[in-house]
């Protein structure tokens, strides 16, 4: 099982949290913190997997995280995952934005979070692992957006169109996602 | 209207959406949370505002602030209302808002059941979709009960993109929700075959993460998931299984006999790092599971620690990392194969990882030994100083202490080295370990008695330099170790060289900055100084005046502790102040009062073992439960406390003899009390007395001449532990030399030590390493006739408990709908065969085993189970266990009845007959696979006592002779036997208990299921398997079943017996195909070819092997004619035989258990697109179970419903045809309408039907 998925900036900016057990929102901000203070103060290149310790149900727990450009994806899980699977997935999470946002960088996610989550809805799902294809999420993510812009009459699509053009994609640094694959994916 | 409408919507442009709110966080960094305050008083506007599309919006920004911390609870009604939006935008943003912050309190969740419903059952497949995302994040167990239906309809969807949400959501059902997982287990499991991958996969996620917590329960999908495992090509699905299978081997170890190649194939060929590393992971589960008798069992260990050590190596570091995560599996059950690379994991020690050092760190707790132990932990201590960051610190400190203290100092061999570790490490600063360094010290000062004058003097320079521990006492754990050093110095205060300057250092006013219960510690003890100190003195008279000077020293510093805040401290303080005041007196008086004194603290403490008071036991003729007054009228109090507890109990009883608390209490009524206290607590049972027995043994056993003793300086104060390093080194020199002279003495010690020491089973070589002190560490004391008890006591609260559900047994009718409304006792069907699951078992192969007359006691008080049959049985067991009918039927007439058997029974899936399956060598489905496959090395080693059938392997076909001699013998035996199986079928359900003995332990707890059974007449035995022909050499004994997979083929699974004394191999399977019916031959061979048995028969010995053959039509039944050609080997010659047979596809081997809900079923009758036949049995006597039974078994129909004498029953052919009976019976007539879809096959069947029931 996947216990949270987080993503936050360099600065332990949160910029995406899913936890998939309750917690109080202080809680929730608490183990970001946590974990963020754990996993920034690793090096480039040492292993990507962190003992959860006090985080989320204890020890049983691990912290698998990669690193791009300015965001951490973090994922906690439990013993029934396999580790490395999961850092496949965290590869296929980040190329499936990617795709979705065209050359996805920190904006997309600062500014689209509720699209995010939608994506992310189609690969996990409370907390198991609901689908690895990056194909098969793209459509389907592609399926429902087509769907919302249809529900919209050409009034609102004005509207839309207003809001969505407002932030500006200046000065975005692109994620780095060469990063090289350590593993071998999975299909 | 319209209007409005427009212009709530231009409104809306100048609300704030989500991407300005962003922005505006961001434009206002310096008073972020004023501006997200006046950002949360619009969004409370906007919610009131009647336009959902502004709901919407806030509800999204609301998301988003919730990300950052804030609550957004009292937005949940509105986010309730986003949600049942009819536009799908809208419907996202509430469910994504929902599940953000919705959980179990949330109280609008329970207006939410009718929307999530009537989503779930939107058209649109998104709507669904959403909701049902949604819901796996904040499910209740309201909302699983009421929407488990609506869910389990789901799975069947028409859509993979449906069904694989519905599937995965189960789990979260199951755990809110555990009375549904039975009836929702049969779909479930249907769908580990569904075409779509990712419903598959779903559904192998699910199981997976169900069996992980109550493995048990899943062993008998075991063969469904191998076949997954050997044709799945998904990377993710076989990670799963594989991990699921590292959990179900420790409770079946012939499974991971089974595993145990496909595995090793997988790791040699497998490119994939994630999937190599599980599936060592699993092969070393497997290995733990078997703790003995692989043939190959070094070879995989060698395997896999290889491969390990290659991932260490690597450069990666998550391989490094896993590689020694996995090493420290083997390390538990294998440490000597770890050993040899210790190099490699200290190396790893010095990596720049921390994560990576943690788990070397756990590996070498497990690689020390006595002679390596000073040099890793001066390793270690080098770490600890360099270590930067308390974390791994903290890790290192708990490592060195679990490295020495293992199994009770196992491999320490100087204690004074050990003591100075532990001063050492309380210099560390910051640490939260301070107890545990203190429970050391304390438990070595104890427990090791020629430590104590070393220890004492060490504590005692500790307290002298307290300062230096407690600099920033509140926030560090480390004064922790003070109250070790004070207790020790207080209790052994005759070791002090200056007692008088410890006591003096113990009530220096800076304690009082200590935590309570050190200062209370202190407080005790120093009265404990006091009293030596006094005793000291008193020798001399000389000296009266210190001890009066030492008594106004407490006198003086006493007062700052009365006034402490601490309860605890001010009342030991002012008792011995006062104490000390009368004692003052005293000696004003020249009364010699050290005697006194000391008496307050004699006796010795012993440690007591932590489970003591648990393993008490119950005094004969005392019954906790029982009330000891009238209970209070029920009226009176709703307390929960009315009822005494047992712990409670024994509570009280010690309370019994705890005094009244006086502030001021005078010499002699102590010293009475004392008395009584003495006698009381020597006639109690409950209190430890101090037991003179170890330490007694441990000094009269050995000589003092025999301690070795090491000289050293004791006044030198904190030492660097080297010093001890070298010291010991200079003792183990000394040591060798005088082992010469005393050799013979030195052998009775050894002795003496062995008794003593548990587990001490270093190698030969350290045991020349003789301890420098012995340790009387064996005995925690324990009460008398302590209750040898295990208390792993599960956690009561884990909702994986609820779990725990035996999935095997059958559903009663009453569980297939759900939720659970209405029971119809009595109604539950026995039959075994209800939904595929309680298939009826193929006895296979039975042998004669003296061991099962011991077991036949077991029999008697045995439960029973179903989820395994077994196939032994022995003639003197018939005798006992026939039970109603089995016993009335002669056994020729069974025989006769065997050899016109009605077509052979198939079972739908051989997932169901676990045993067998474990039994036998991996038969690939179809025959090109098993044309390639090599024959497996299957295990001949307990399942030969037990009279399994055994497959040894090819290549040693005499060594299985030899190892087997009781086959050969029984091997006539066994024919007979074979044809009798039937009756016994009843039998094989008990037997199976106490075969379980035999294989697992883990397996014990089983249904008593079957118990209903024997209450009514018992079930007619029946068989699958059915004689194909036989000649003297081999029989051949089939089963045939439709593919599940592929409607156009059959499987026929043959059994082949080796009948005589010789050996038969090179054997050729041919059949005659006809028109409809083709017998599927590998690529490239002849349409007349025979297919090659993939294996060879010793003597005794059955083997099963499957054939594919693809069919046209199923309308008709078939007959074909065969042929087996074999070679009869013998010592001196070899001799070809054959055997001819024919092979009878009846309709009824078309067909497939397949369960169906009623509901489904009414619909299929209803629509009307079902032909319509019927058939009647006259003079058929046996009850009506039975015939249901029958008919399910022989017919593969599972029974729908049933009331009273009637029943309605389903079944679909391989091409799908459904198939429907109503079954009546009165008066010994059975009427039968059925309903099919394809008018021949019903005809057919129907005629099959008459069959069986006209040859019973």
């Amino acid at each position: 099982m996947i216990k949270a998925i987080l993503i936050f900036n360099n600065h332990g900016k949160p910029r995406l949290s899913k936890f998939y057990e309750h917690y109080s929102e202080d809680t929730e901000q608490q183990i970001i913190r946590e974990t963020f203070h754990l996993v920034s103060k690793r090096d480039e290149n040492v292993c990507n997997f962190l003992e959860g310790g006090m985080l989320i149900g204890g020890s049983e727990n691990k912290l698998i995280y990669r690193h791009y450009a300015t965001l951490y994806f973090v994922f906690c899980v439990d013993s029934s995952e396999s580790e490395l699977g999961i850092l496949d997935l965290i590869q296929v999470f980040v190329e499936t934005l990617d795709k979705c946002f065209e050359n996805v960088c920190e904006l997309d996610l600062i500014f689209h979070v509720d699209k995010v989550h939608n994506i992310l809805a189609e690969m996990v799902m409370g907390g198991m692992v609901l689908e690895t294809n990056m194909n098969e999420i793209i459509t389907q993510v592609d399926a429902q957006n087509k769907m919302e812009k249809s529900e919209f009459s050409s009034f609102f699509s004005l509207y839309r169109r207003l809001s969505f053009s407002l932030p500006g994609r200046t000065g975005r640094h692109r994620l780095v996602l060469q990063v090289p694959l350590l593993v071998p994916c999975l299909p | 209207m319209a209007l409005k409408i427009v212009k709530g919507s231009i409104d809306r442009m100048f609300d704030k959406n989500l991407q300005d709110l962003v922005r505006g966080i961001r434009n206002h960094k310096e008073d972020e949370a004023k501006y997200i305050s006046t950002c949360i008083d619009e969004i409370k506007q906007e919610l009131k505002q009647d336009n959902i599309a502004v709901k919407a919006n806030a509800v999204c920004k609301l998301t988003y602030l919730q990300m950052l911390g804030y609550d957004v609870s009292w937005a949940a009604f509105n986010i309730v209302e986003v949600m049942s939006s009819s536009k799908f935008t809208y419907k996202r943003i509430g469910y994504l808002a929902a599940s953000q912050c919705f959980h179990e309190s949330t109280d609008v969740i329970m207006l939410t059941t009718n929307q999530i419903r009537k989503d779930l059952s939107s058209p649109n497949q998104y709507d669904t979709g959403v909701a049902l995302t949604g819901l796996s994040c904040f499910v209740t167990p309201d909302l699983a009960r009421d929407l488990a239906n609506d869910i389990m309809t789901l799975m069947s969807h028409t859509k993979p993109y449906i069904r694989k949400k519905a599937v995965l959501i189960m789990y979260k059902v199951f755990l809110k929700y555990p009375e549904s997982l039975r009836p929702a287990f049969p779909r479930l499991k249907e769908k580990l075959e569904d075409p779509d991958p990712g419903v598959q996969s779903a559904a192998v996620n699910v199981i997976c993460e169900l069996a992980r917590r109550n493995p048990k329960n899943y062993l008998s999908l075991a063969p469904l998931f191998f076949k997954l495992m050997t044709s799945s090509t998904n990377n993710w699905v076989l990670i799963k299984i594989i991990k699921l299978f590292g959990a179900l081997t420790p409770l079946e170890p012939r499974l991971g006999k089974k595993l145990i190649e496909p595995l090793t194939n997988l790791i040699h060929s497998t490119s994939a790092m994630s999937l190599l590393y599980e599936c060592v992971n699993t092969v070393i589960a497997v290995l733990i599971s078997l703790s003995s008798g692989m043939p190959n069992h070094s070879a995989s260990i060698q395997l896999c620690v290889q491969k390990l050590r290659i991932l260490i190596e690597d450069s990666d570091q998550n391989l490094k990392y896993l590689g020694l995560l996995a090493m420290s599996k083997i390390l538990k059950t294998h440490p000597k194969s770890v050993q040899s690379h210790k190099d490699l994991i200290l190396q790893c020690l010095d990596d720049k990882d921390e994560s990576i050092r943690l788990r070397a760190l756990d590996l070498l707790y497990g690689m020390v030994s006595k002679k390596n132990l000073m040099e890793i932990v001066k390793k270690l201590m080098l770490h600890v100083d360099k270590a930067e960051g308390t974390t791994y610190r903290d890790e290192l400190l708990t490592k060195i202490i679990d490295i020495c203290s293992q199994s009770n100092y196992q491999y320490i061999t100087n204690f004074e080295w050990y003591i100075s570790i532990l001063v050492e490490l309380t210099r560390l600063e910051g640490t939260r370990h301070g107890h545990l360094i203190a429970s050391q010290m304390l438990d070595v000062a104890i427990r090791v008695k020629a430590i104590r004058a070393f220890a004492v003097a060490q504590m005692a320079t500790l307290l002298d330099n307290a300062h230096l521990l407690t600099g920033n006492t509140q926030r560090n754990g480390i004064c922790e170790v003070l109250y070790a050093a004070a207790w020790i110095c207080g209790e052994f205060s005759e070791h002090l060289e200056d007692p008088l300057s410890t006591l003096e250092a113990m009530l220096r006013p800076k304690v009082a900055t200590l935590p309570g219960h050190i200062q209370a510690v202190y407080v005790q003890n120093a009265a404990k100084l006091f009293a030596t100190v006094l005793r000291g003195q008193e020798g001399a008279p000389a000296d009266r005046t210190v001890a009066q000077e030492t008594s106004q020293l407490l006198i003086d510093r006493l007062p700052l502790f009365v006034q402490s805040a601490n309860l605890e401290v001010q009342e030991r303080a002012s008792c011995i102040l006062q104490l000390v005041k009368y004692i003052q007196k005293l000696q004003q008086k020249d009364v010699e009062v050290a005697e006194e004194v000391t008496a307050l603290f004699a006796g010795e403490l012993n440690p007591v073992a932590p489970k003591a008071q648990k393993k008490v036991p119950v005094p004969e003729g005392l019954d906790l439960d029982a009330w000891i007054n009238e209970p209070p009228s029920e009226s009176e109090s709703e307390d929960e406390g009315r009822k005494p507890k047992g712990k409670a109990v024994f509570a009280k009883e010690e309370s019994k003899h705890t005094k009244p608390r006086y502030t001021e209490v005078d010499e002699k009524e102590l010293a009475k009390r004392r008395e009584v206290r003495k006698a009381e607590q020597a006639n109690n049972p409950f209190y430890i007395k101090a037991s003179p027995s170890s330490q007694k043994v441990y000094q009269d056993g050995v000589g003092v001449e025999h301690i070795p003793v090491v000289q050293i300086d004791l006044s030198v104060p904190l030492k660097v532990p080297d010093q001890y390093v070298k010291l010991e080194e200079e003792r183990r020199q000394k040591d060798k030399a005088d082992k010469k002279k005393k050799d013979k003495k030195k052998r009775r010690e050894k002795g003496e030590k062995g008794r003593r020491r548990k587990g001490d089973s270093g190698p030969e070589s350290e045991e020349d390493i003789t301890p420098a002190h012995m340790v009387d560490i064996t005995t925690e004391e324990m009460p008398e006739n302590a209750l040898p008890s295990d208390d792993d006591e599960k956690d009561p609260n884990d909702p994986h408990k609820a779990l725990d559900i035996d999935l095997d047994k059958p559903l009663a009718d009453s569980e297939k709908k759900l939720p659970v409304r209405t029971h119809r006792p009595d109604e539950v069907l026995r039959s075994p065969v209800d939904d595929g699951e309680g298939v009826e078992v193929v006895p296979e192969l039975k042998k004669k085993s003296g061991k099962e007359k011991k077991d036949k006691k077991k029999d008697k008080d045995r439960k029973k189970s179903k989820e395994e049959k077994k196939k032994k049985k022995h003639k003197h067991e018939e005798g006992e266990n026939l039970m109603g009918a089995g016993s009335e039927v002669p056994v020729q007439s069974e025989d006769s009845n065997e050899v016109a058997a009605p077509p052979p029974a198939t079972t739908t899936n051989e997932a169901s007959d676990l045993d067998f399956w474990l039994s036998n060598a991996p038969v690939p489905s179809n025959p090109q696979e098993a044309a390639k496959v090599s024959e497996a090395p299957s295990a001949s080693t307990p399942e030969a006592v037990s009279g399994m059938a055994v497959v040894p392997p090819d290549s040693e076909p005499e060594e299985a002779k030899d190892t087997e001699p009781e086959d050969t013998k029984s091997s006539k035996h066994k024919k007979k036997k074979q044809k009798k199986e039937k009756e016994e079928k009843e039998k094989k359900k008990k037997k199976k208990h106490h075969h379980h003995h035999h294989h697992s332990d883990g397996a014990g707890d089983e249904s008593v299921q079957n118990g209903n059974v024997e209450e009514e007449e018992p079930l007619p035995p029946m068989s699958n398997y059915a004689l194909l022909a036989e000649n003297s050499y081999i029989k051949m004994m089939c089963d045939i079943q439709g593919n599940l997979q592929d409607g156009s083929q059959v499987v026929v699974s043959v059994i082949f017996e080796n009948k005589c004394d010789s050996f038969i191999k090179a054997m050729e399977f041919n059949v005659l195909d006809s028109l409809n019916s083709k017998l599927q031959r590998p690529e490239g061979a002849g349409p007349h070819d025979g297919l090659t048995v993939p294996f060879q028969l010793p003597p005794g010995i059955s083997n099963e092997a499957r054939f594919v053959f693809s069919v046209q039509s199923i309308v008709m039944p078939q007959k074909l004619k065969g042929t087996l050609t074999f070679i009869v080997k013998t010592d001196d010659s070899s001799t070809h035989e054959k055997l001819d047979f024919k092979l009878h596809f009846t309709c009824t081997s078309y067909l497939i258990t397949t369960p169906c809900y009623s509901d489904a079923y009414a619909k299929l009758l209803e629509s009307g697109d079902l032909k319509g036949s019927s058939l009647k049995l006259e003079g058929v006597s046996q009850p009506f179970h039975h015939l249901l039974a029958r008919i399910c078994f022989h017919h593969h129909f599972s029974v729908v419903e049933r009331i009273g004498s009637c029943a309605s029953m389903y079944s679909r052919s391989i091409q799908g045809h459904h198939v429907c009976l109503l079954v009546k019976t009165a008066d010994q007539t059975v009427s039968i309408d059925a309903k099919c879809d394809e008018p021949g096959l019903l005809g057919n069947v129907l005629d099959e039907i008459k069959l069986t029931f006209s040859q019973c």
